[in-house]
Parts: structure tokens; C-alpha cells; sequence
């Protein structure tokens, strides 16, 4: 993963609550075996409307989307952070983000900034009043700025360490192998297993 | 003096002694915990890319053991024998098959007597038990906390941390309890409980929450029912919801495939039973839910919070106080072509989908088809019920409820998720309206335009009589019931 600290760029007003990973990225999109190249799916259903914020011209090359409460709600799909991402997005404000969401954007290089309602208003006011105007996500100081507009955004300080430092997960939990390993150790026997297979008491066939 | 209460006889919620239970290591201030996971489910759509990257760091399965797949979410619930027609979807599958194959793990494929919706498949296999850690790159993982088990949905990303190390780096949950206490009206099920709570708490209510629901409506409700409430945990914004193992929990387990056995099932059984919550244990949030008012519960919106009592009208946004929420019932009503005031029950359908991982196991079959037994479905209607697991399918048919089904004009399907996501070719048209015992009525989410009404398999089931949303109830005052 990419070291992330500050990113400078267009930010687009998203103005809707509660949009749901099904409007990020439909499920018809979810059949690919790739992480990339689903650019063309975000906000798929929305896009075939001319008038849809990201179609607008003085939007394109945005790379913050400023969202309304409940961003990224519904299924655990990590492809609504790779359409997110491929589409050119670094970060996504919102008030509120869906915890799966907020988690897998961690995992995936985008900053999942939370801001409190009030400023996330500001920030849209700032934006449609001078579309293109460029807009600063400072992680290192957590801050958001617009113009003569700067608001505090939160995360967690374990995400933004990780972001910050471009760290695989994998990679820092297998240093604690050996604390897995005595776990395992200490496991109860009866504690379910998938194999060796145990086929059930009466079997049928279809 | 009384001496003050350490960690271990501080009174603890359920979810927090699962919790303490699966510390591999105890993160800081600025770290998070390591959980260790005992059960991993995996299915085709959100594996594929977790494979690459263990190919591509050179990266075994560290506990197949641990690990089990099923094909749910593309596969086609007619035809199973023939190769499937959508080649991505093909693709999907195949891919998972030789993901299976090279990583040593067990894989239930369509045709295979344990096929089906992962989590149906899990809880049938006794797989799923009480205090143990279930993860699976599906939101509606949450479903295994019916059995006293931490159960939630993760990320591809996780999905591989999980396939590699077989924990995951978690901060802790807050509780919160969603006590229900009364007892429910002949028509009310589950699936009414549990709408009620989403439009209760609203579907951002439960976030960074594990919700345990308790209370005298929740004792007496099956396996099955409890699943349908803790499926839907994810669309009240938690990541888990968990019900407290009793006898229920035990009765249905013993003697299920994977479930222990001997004198490993009375250690078992004996742990089970220190897991609920201690009196004194502090919650940091409760709900109370009064199940003697509830009646059947319908979604006229297109987010799950957005329900009803059948027997109200759709609602006016001028009325909606808060900004964000009467915009979104705004845009709801729009997109659902619905006017404000209308009565529910005078809604017609074009479709009812009987089926998902909320409403797809044996009792939600017997439930519906008790409903329609010698009856026709209304003119115009199409009416599919897709049982959870071929499994589920097979309990069905011995029962003959296939019989009912085909004869009330529905047509009976092989398992999978189906017209839940519209992943395979079981789609809604564009404009066309569901009543749709699934979990989820965005926008387009049982094909692009569609429209979803969240219901009961009881509610499910007098919609396909009358053509209209309508509850056992109305059966009942035209002299139709049962």
C-alpha cells in the first residue's frame, strides 16, 4: 500500500444520505476476479443521468467526494472501495460511514474522513460556490481545507498510523505468529472443525 | 470492604466474554486487539481477489480446518445441471472451485447435497456454535449470532488476513440491548421484530454496536426466527447481533454433523451455559420493544429503516422533522413511484420473492406455504420461492410442501441467494414492485429499477393471494384464512 499524507484536488458534493454500497457499486458489477478496472461501475445507476454531479465537467479529475450522512452502508463489498479508488477518488468525507465501508477503505488506500454534519455543510457551501476549487486533506494534522475554510476531520489513530506508513496488515499480524500458535494450543478440542468431513445422520441426494 | 471487581468477575455482556475469549493479544492504546476466528465461510464473489493476494505473497491457508466455501451468490436456481450461461458469473465460480482445489479447502458446489446460501449452510452442518468467532466476506454473517456466536461480515482485505493468520486486528464493539419482551400476535414472526427494530434505531443506530437481543419475545422464538433477527443486525448499522444460547440453541445443535459429540458435547454444553450475560453486566445502549403492540411490518422506502405497520399508510416527508431523512423519504417515494397517504395494503405487487439468508430455511417454507395451502395466487403475479440450502430443499419436498407451492402457482427453485441481489438471472424488470421476504430494498437491488417491499413470509405469502401487500390478517376478515 501507498504511503498517504496529504492529497490536494476537485471535490465533488454528493448531496444524499444513506447511499448504500448497492448505489457505490451494483451486484451485477461483483462478478470480476480483478481489483481493478471498475471505474466505469461506480454509482453506476446514477450515472446515466446527464445531470448526475460526477457527469458535470467541472467535477471530472475529482479526487474527494463529500458525501451525506450514513456513506457506505449495506453489504461488505470491498469493490465499492476499488470503484471508488479506480474512479480517481483518495478520499471520501461523510458524517457517518458504514463500519464495513470504513474498514475496508483503511485496507485499500482511501481516507475515510469523518467530519461533523456542520462542516461537511460548509464544505458543500465552499465547493458548489466555486466548483474545481481546490480542496487539502492534511492527514498528518487531520484537517480539510477549502478556500479560507479549514474543519477537523476524526479516524482512528491506528488506521491513520497505517495509512500514513502505507502498512500491509498481513504483514504486521504475522509478527505476532508465535502468540497465534500458543493460542491454538489452547483451543478446546470440541470447537467446530470443517474437516475431516462428518457427513450427517440421514443423507439425501437431489 | 468490598474488593474491587477484576477484569474476570466484573459482570460481562455475552458479546464481551466471546470477546475475552479470543484474545490472542491485547492491543494498546493505539493498536487494536488480535481476535482469533474459529470459523471462516467463504463464497465466490468476495474470494477471488483474497486467493491472488496469498498466490501473490506466497502465503499458505493457514487453517483450512477452519474454513469452508459454498457457491450461493451467482449460481442459478433453475436448470443446475447445465453449465451456467453467464460467463462471469461462470468465470466466478470456476475460479473459487480452483481456489478450493489449490488451497485445500472444503467447497459444497451447486449439485452437492450442502449447497447453498452460506449461511444457511453453516448453522445445518452445526458448524455455527455458541461462543465461537464466525467471519465471512458477507454482511449477513451476523446471522450466526442467533447461536451466542460473534459473528460478522468482513472485506476482501479481511478475508485474506483471515485466510493468512486466521485472526483479525479488531478494536472492541460497544453493546448495545434490543430488549424485546411481550409475546407476539398470531401473523407477527421474526422478520416483523426485527423491521420494527431498524425503523426504531435506524439503519446508522447500531454502528460500531454488537446488538444482543433479549427479552421474553426473543426466549421463545425458534432458531430459525432468531436468525432472521440477527441476519438483519448489518441494516440497523450493527456489524453483529447476537442471542444468548439456552435450550433452544442446544436442542437444535445435538447431533447435527459437526456438532460435538460424547463427552465433548457435555464440556461443550457446559460452557455454552456460562456464556450469557451476567446479571449486573452494563450495556452501553438499550432499546425496548414492546412485542404485544407489534403487528405485521412492510418497508415503503428504499432503505431498510424506512417501515411501517401494514396497516398505515405510506408516510408524507412534509412530516419528517429531521433535514436528511425527509430528503431521503422524498427521494424514496419518487424512485418507489409511491404518494404520500396511500394505504399500504392498497399497493400492488408484479412479484414476491420467498428466499434470501433472512427467510429461506424450513420453518420460513412451512410458514408461507400454511398460508397458501389450496389456494391460487392472484392473476399476474409471480411468485418464487427459492428455499436456503439444497438441504432446506430436500426438507421441503419430504415434506411435500414443493406440492403446495407448485399447486398455489409459485414456481419452486433450487438454493441460493437469488432474487435477493439479482446476481444471477433471477431479476426484477424496471418498475417492476417485490414483495420480497430479503433483506434489503435499495435502490435496484433485486434488478436495476426494481422496486422492494421488505416483508414476512407470512406477509410474502397473502401478498401472492390477494396481489396486493396484505398480512394473514386480512385473510382472516374475508373469511379466507386458514
Amino acid at each position: 500500500m501507498q504511503k498517504f499524507s496529504t492529497v490536494t484536488g476537485i471535490a465533488v458534493p454528493l448531496r444524499r444520505s444513506n447511499v448504500d454500497t448497492d448505489q457505490i457499486i451494483p451486484a451485477v458489477f461483483l462478478k470480476r476476479v480483478t481489483k481493478t478496472g471498475f471505474e466505469d461501475a461506480l454509482f453506476h445507476a446514477w450515472r446515466q443521468d446527464p445531470e448526475f454531479i460526477l457527469n458535470r465537467p467541472e467535477y471530472q479529475g475529482a479526487r474527494i467526494l463529500i458525501a451525506g450522512p450514513d456513506f457506505g452502508t449495506g453489504s461488505s463489498r470491498e469493490h465499492a472501495v476499488w470503484a471508488l479508488r479506480d474512479y480517481g477518488f483518495d478520499v471520501v468525507i461523510s458524517s457517518r460511514f458504514g463500519d464495513i465501508f470504513r474498514g475496508n477503505s483503511g485496507k485499500q488506500g482511501l481516507l475515510a474522513a469523518q467530519v461533523a454534519y456542520e462542516d461537511v455543510e460548509r464544505l458543500w457551501e465552499v465547493v458548489e460556490a466555486d466548483p474545481g476549487i481546490p480542496v487539502t486533506v492534511d492527514l498528518v494534522e487531520r484537517t480539510v481545507s477549502a478556500g479560507a475554510l479549514t474543519v477537523p476531520f476524526d479516524i482512528d489513530d491506528y488506521t491513520r498510523w497505517r495509512l500514513l506508513e502505507g502498512l500491509d496488515d498481513i504483514g504486521l499480524t504475522l509478527r505476532d505468529e508465535e502468540s497465534i500458535a500458543e493460542f491454538e494450543t489452547r483451543r478446546e478440542s470440541w470447537r467446530p472443525k470443517t474437516l475431516p468431513i462428518r457427513e450427517p445422520a440421514e443423507s439425501g441426494s437431489l | 470492604m468490598n474488593a474491587v471487581p477484576t477484569p474476570e468477575t466484573r459482570p460481562r455482556t455475552l458479546a464481551e466474554k466471546v470477546w475475552d475469549a479470543h484474545l490472542v493479544k491485547k492491543g494498546d492504546a493505539g493498536t487494536p486487539d488480535l481476535i482469533y476466528i474459529d470459523l471462516h465461510l467463504v463464497h465466490e464473489v468476495t474470494s477471488p481477489q483474497a486467493f491472488d493476494g496469498l498466490r501473490m505473497a506466497g502465503r499458505p491457508v493457514r487453517r483450512p480446518d477452519l474454513t469452508i466455501a459454498t457457491e450461493d451468490h451467482n449460481t442459478p436456481t433453475l436448470a443446475i445441471d447445465r453449465p451456467i450461461a453467464d460467463p462471469t458469473s461462470r468465470t466466478q465460480i470456476e475460479t473459487l472451485r480452483r481456489n478450493a482445489a489449490e488451497f485445500g479447502i472444503r467447497l459444497h458446489s451447486l449439485g452437492d447435497v450442502e449447497q447453498g446460501i452460506v449461511h444457511v449452510v453453516g448453522p445445518q452442518l452445526g458448524l455455527t456454535q455458541p461462543g465461537i468467532t464466525v467471519v465471512c466476506g458477507d454482511s449477513h454473517t451476523s446471522t450466526h449470532g442467533a447461536f451466542g456466536a460473534m459473528a460478522f461480515g468482513i472485506g476482501t482485505s479481511e478475508v485474506e488476513h483471515v485466510l493468512a493468520t486466521q485472526t483479525l486486528p479488531l478494536k472492541p464493539f460497544k453493546t448495545m440491548a434490543i430488549n424485546v419482551e411481550g409475546k407476539l400476535r398470531p401473523g407477527v414472526t421474526a422478520k416483523d421484530i426485527i423491521l420494527a427494530v431498524i425503523a426504531k434505531i435506524g439503519t446508522g443506530g447500531g454502528q460500531g454496536y454488537v446488538l444482543e437481543y433479549r427479552g421474553s419475545a426473543i426466549r421463545s422464538l425458534s432458531m430459525d426466527g432468531r436468525m432472521t433477527i440477527c441476519n438483519m443486525s448489518i441494516e440497523a448499522g450493527a456489524r453483529a447481533g447476537m442471542v444468548a444460547p439456552d435450550e433452544t440453541t442446544f436442542a437444535y445443535l445435538e447431533g447435527r454433523a459437526h456438532a460435538p459429540q460424547g463427552a465433548d458435547w457435555d464440556a461443550a454444553v457446559e460452557y455454552w451455559k456460562t456464556l450469557p450475560t451476567d446479571d449486573g453486566a452494563e450495556f452501553d445502549a438499550e432499546v425496548f420493544i414492546d412485542a404485544d403492540a407489534l403487528e405485521p411490518f412492510v418497508t415503503w422506502g428504499t432503505n431498510p429503516g424506512q417501515g411501517v405497520s401494514l396497516s398505515d399508510a405510506v408516510p408524507d416527508p412534509a412530516a419528517i422533522d429531521d433535514q436528511h431523512e425527509r430528503a431521503a423519504a422524498e427521494r424514496a417515494l419518487e424512485y418507489m413511484a409511491l404518494e404520500p397517504g396511500t394505504p399500504l395494503k392498497e399497493i400492488k405487487v408484479d412479484a414476491v420473492f420467498m428466499g434470501s439468508c433472512t427467510n429461506s430455511r424450513i420453518e420460513d417454507l412451512r410458514a408461507f406455504a400454511s398460508i397458501i395451502k389450496g389456494k391460487k395466487k392472484a392473476d399476474g403475479v409471480r411468485v418464487m420461492v427459492v428455499p436456503g440450502s439444497a438441504r432446506v430443499r430436500l426438507e421441503a419436498e419430504a415434506e411435500g410442501l414443493d406440492k403446495v407451492i407448485e399447486e398455489f402457482g409459485a414456481e419452486w427453485r433450487f438454493a441460493g441467494c437469488s432474487m435477493c441481489l439479482g446476481m444471477n438471472p433471477d431479476q426484477l424488470a424496471p418498475g417492476e414492485r417485490c414483495a420480497s421476504t430479503s433483506n434489503r430494498n435499495f435502490e435496484g437491488r433485486q434488478g436495476k429499477g426494481g422496486r422492494t417491499h421488505l416483508v414476512s413470509p407470512l406477509v410474502a405469502a397473502a401478498t401472492a393471494i390477494r396481489g396486493t401487500l396484505s398480512s394473514p390478517w386480512d385473510l382472516q376478515t374475508e373469511g379466507e384464512g386458514r
